[in-house]
Order: structure tokens, then sequence, then C-alpha cells
């Protein structure tokens, strides 16, 4: 295929067009499953609740999010008078372009990946902490109090829950050895559990997982630890100003970066493509794409279910939990991980 | 031209106009930006010269954490712009001179035969698989460890002194300690009343004509 298409265009733009093609072919399908997981967020959390859901546009309400999408289109874009012009539409742009770029590098299978470098891990954190950008600009592009509010709280929080995702990824980087994602997955298939479930890095760096699954929620600024836009408070935070597809953006940025996240976990501490089961069980023990997609479908499934189960976070808590708590327990797990690494008792071998 | 040679001209662009309006811009919110902006492109040129490591540790640390930082400041500052603006034909030809003086420097240092700048050739094209990254660790770790391990300490006294200058005990925070809150039992806040029934007398109509004229 990239040769017939440098052979139409000569070699330098075949490979850009095929690029291109490779890009589409990431980003099209992320946008159907952000469309999605915004109907499975609303029917998960209707069924926790005893109701049923959306289910009058289409069959089961299937066609809920393409309803809400045209409806969002057509909707006019309110410029705020007292605003900043530019940087209020540059806000929504910057939100949803590092949730984008950072797919650049996400490996779906060993094979599977865009740009195969030797520093995703280091690229996916660079690109991800731009997103407090688009918070921060458009919660004071908009000159409204309760915008500000919410850009204020949001920055502070991603910050300090960016340090403890820091630390925990650190860890991963000392047992696998590399920033490679690809190699990250592929460290987890070896080990004395033989490749099982039992050998990803879930359950030797524990408190590092559970530390990155609670700091990807607070990234993301998802209940329990959406004080950005805590309704009761400060009525939507920093997106209060936005309508229409400027307002649509900022949810597309949102939910684009819950998968990011879940991905992230997913390769990161439960082994990527790789099976949960032996190899020498067959059919079953074999990697692949659809492993990777039900594990990123669990921990979403886990986004959701903490949003319909916690109550909101106060704010002194939140930073008491980033900085008082995890970032020790950071600290402690990959000092613990040095010591089992230099001991005989290593498993990383 | 080649194609890293047009990027660079482009980069260096869009690095020199976010350079001017760091300094030119009213508002400084737009100039902070601004100077995100220009870590941004600068995170390029170093893309180009093949240090990907320092590229993306500019942009993690300096775009992700500091410059949120410095926004956060920025922002909720209440600045004067005309009174910032009043003094500055008056330090104008201060400010030119120190410019001047630096401006001239660089160019002695650049320009000087000892640097060879001319005839530098850059550094030679790197494999496609290596990573700097384990190269620059080997070194940091071996070779400059003193002096890395130095750069540590100074970073940190910065840190403590920094802390050490700012901290103020205040009577007045109204500062909770969590594990007082976790060991509450319901027995210490609630306490249940029970009340007998009180029985209405008066008939209900009466109370209905009170509704309505209230």
């Amino acid at each position: 295929m990239m040769e017939f298409l440098q052979g139409i265009l000569g070699n330098e733009a075949g490979l850009t067009v095929w690029t291109l093609l490779k890009i589409v072919a990431i980003v099209a399908p992320m946008m159907g499953a952000v469309a999605y997981l915004t109907l499975a967020e609303r029917k998960v959390i209707g069924y926790m609740q005893v109701r049923i859901g959306p289910n009058r546009v289409g069959y089961f309400g299937l066609l809920q999010p393409l309803a809400d999408g045209i409806k969002l289109l057509l909707k006019e874009i309110i410029l705020p008078t007292q605003s900043s012009k530019g940087l209020f539409l540059l806000a929504p742009v910057l939100s949803i372009g590092p949730a984008l770029a950072a797919w650049a590098v996400v490996p779906f299978t060993d094979k599977l990946v865009l740009a195969n470098t030797n520093a995703s891990l280091l690229y996916i954190m660079a690109i991800t902490s731009m997103g407090v950008y688009g918070v921060i600009i458009a919660g004071w592009a908009a000159n409204s109090k309760y915008s500000f509010l919410g850009a204020l709280r949001s920055a502070a929080q991603i910050v300090s829950y960016e340090i403890a995702m820091g630390f925990a990824l650190v860890g991963v980087l000392m047992v696998s050895g590399s920033l490679n994602l690809v190699d990250i997955v592929n460290q987890q298939g070896h080990g004395v559990a033989g490749g099982s479930a039992l050998s990803w890095n879930w359950l030797p760096l524990f408190p590092l997982f559970i530390v990155y699954l609670i700091s990807g929620v607070a990234e993301t600024n998802r209940a329990p630890f959406d004080v950005a836009e805590g309704e009761s408070e400060i009525v939507a935070g920093f997106h209060v100003e936005y309508s229409g597809m400027a307002f649509a953006v900022f949810f597309l940025a949102e939910y684009a970066n819950m998968i990011l996240v879940a991905a992230m976990t997913s390769l990161m501490f439960l082994g990527g493509w790789l099976s949960p089961f032996p190899a020498s069980w067959g059919v079953l023990g074999a990697s692949g794409f659809i492993w990777m997609a039900l594990k990123i479908s669990l921990v979403l499934f886990c986004f959701l279910w903490f949003r319909a189960t916690f109550p909101r976070y106060r704010y002194d808590q939140i930073m008491r939990l980033g900085w008082k708590v995890f970032i020790p327990v950071t600290l402690v797990w990959v000092f613990v991980v040095g010591v089992w690494m230099m001991s005989p008792l290593t498993l990383w071998n | 031209m080649s194609f890293p040679t047009v990027v660079f001209y482009v980069l260096s662009a869009i690095l020199i106009f976010a350079g001017l309006r760091v300094i030119t811009a009213k508002n400084p919110v737009h100039a902070a930006l601004y100077l995100v902006l220009a870590f941004f492109t600068s995170a390029g040129h170093w893309l180009l010269l093949e240090s990907e490591f320092l590229a993306i540790s500019l942009v993690l640390v300096y775009v992700g954490a500091v410059m949120v930082l410095f926004l956060f400041v920025v922002m909720m500052l209440d600045i004067n712009f005309e009174k910032l603006r009043e003094g500055f034909w008056k330090n104008a030809p201060l400010a030119g001179t120190v410019g001047l003086i630096m401006v001239g420097e660089m160019v002695l240092i650049l320009m000087s035969p000892e640097a060879s700048l001319g005839s530098y050739k850059g550094a030679a094209p790197l494999a496609a698989d290596a990573s700097n990254i384990r190269e620059l660790g080997r070194l940091i770790y071996t070779t400059y460890l003193w002096p890395f391990e130095l750069a540590a300490v100074v970073l940190l006294v910065g840190m403590v002194a920094a802390i050490a200058l700012t901290m103020r005990k205040r009577k007045d925070t109204k500062f909770v300690n969590p594990g007082d809150q976790v060991v509450v039992r319901r027995d210490d806040r609630v306490r249940l009343v029970k009340m007998a029934a009180v029985k209405r007398s008066e008939p209900v109509a009466e109370a209905e004509s009170a509704d309505q004229q209230a």
C-alpha cells in the first residue's frame, strides 16, 4: 500500500499521505469511541441509579450521540463581549489538540503503532501536561468569575496530581528499563508467573497502580475530583461561558483524555495486548488487540462507576490526598522496587 | 533547501516573533502565553538536533509545570499598566546599554576564531535506533556524577529557602485534622430526641383560612 502510494506520488509525498491515512485510521475510531462513551456513561450511571437512561433516539438509545452532536453543531457559539476573543476560541483547540496528539505513540499491538519511538512514554507525559492550558485559558479568557475559579482549581489540581502520576510511572520505568511503550508491555509478558495476568506490573507495583488510576481520574477532572466544574458551587467551572460546538470540543477532549488514561493504565500495568491466560492455552492465551480493547473498557467502566458512587471531594482534601498521601506512597514504593530489583528475589531479569 | 532547513527557518521565525511579543504584549497573560509558545518552538529546534530527551523534558518541565504556575500567578495580578510604563524613557538608556553589551559579548564569543563556528559541520547524525536518554543517563551517573549531584543540592537548597522565607504560622486557619475526622462516630455528633406526639386541638378549617391570609 505504501509502495503503491510512493509509486504514484513520489517517495516523500507518498510517505506523508500514507502517514496521514494512518492518523485518520486512529482518530476516526477514537471519535466514534468518544461519542459512544458518552452514551455508555449515561446508560451505565442510569442503571446504577435504577433508571433506564436515554432510550428514545434509535433502538436502545443507540443514535443518541449522533443526535447530541447534531444539536451542538447547530447551536450558536456565543462570544462574551468582555472576553479576550482570540484566546476564548483558542482554548477548546488547545484542550483537544494534546488529547489527540498523544495517540501518535500509543501502541495497539506490538506491530500496530503510528510512531514507535524510544521516548514514547515521556512524549505522552509532556503532551498531556499541555492539556491544562485549554482549561486555564478558557477560564481566564471568558472574563467570568465562575470560569476563573474553575480554571484556578483545575490548574492547581492537575499540577499536583501530575507529580504523583510521574512518580508512579518511574516505578514502571525501573522494572522495564525502557521508555518505549512496546518494550514496557513486552517486558510484562515474561516473568516468574509465565506471561499470565500474574506477571503484569499491577501485582508487584500494586501501590503505584492504584495511585496511577486515581491520579488519572483526577487528571481528567472526572468525579469525584471534578471540582473544576463543580456544578453546585461554580455552576460549570471553566467552560460556563461556552456554547455550541466550542463547548462540545471541551467535552470531546475530556472523554478522549479518559480513553487515553485508560489505555495508558492498561499498557503500563495491565499488560496491554497480552492475554491474561498462560500462552499454552491456545486461542485464549494468544495476545491481540481484543485484550487491549477489553482492558481499556474495564478501566473506563471503573471511571463511570466512580462517578456514580463517590461524592465530590472537598478541595482541601484533594490537595491533601495528592501531596501528603500519594507522593509519599509512590516515593516509598519506588525505593522498595529499587531494593527489590537489586536483591536476589528480583522478578525482573 | 532541504526539508530540515525549511523547518528550522519556520521555527526560528515563530520563535523570534514569540520572543518579541513576550516583551511587547500589553497584557501580562498574553506575554506569558507567548513565552509558552517560545518554549514549545525551541523544543522543536532541539528535536531537529536529534536530542529528543531535552526537547520533551523542556515541554514537560517548562511548558507543563513552570509556566502553568507562572500563568496561575500572573492571571491573579491586578496590574496598572499605565503606572508600569511610566519610567520607560527614564530607564531606557541604562537598559539599552546593558542590552548592547550583552549583544557585543555574544558576537565576540560566536565570531572568535577559537570557537571556529564557521567551520563547524554539526554533530554527526545518530543511528536510527540510538537512544540519547540512555547515553545521557550513563554520562550523568558516571562521568558527571558530582556536578549533577551538586546541581541537585543547589536546587534543594533553593527550594528549602523559598519555603522557609514564605512560611508564616497563621493563627486563624481553620485547619482540620483528617485523623480526627475519620475517628468520629455518629454518637459524637447526633443526639436523637424522643418527643411525644403533639395532638392538634384546633379544627382544620381555621388553619386553612390562616394559610389563605398569609
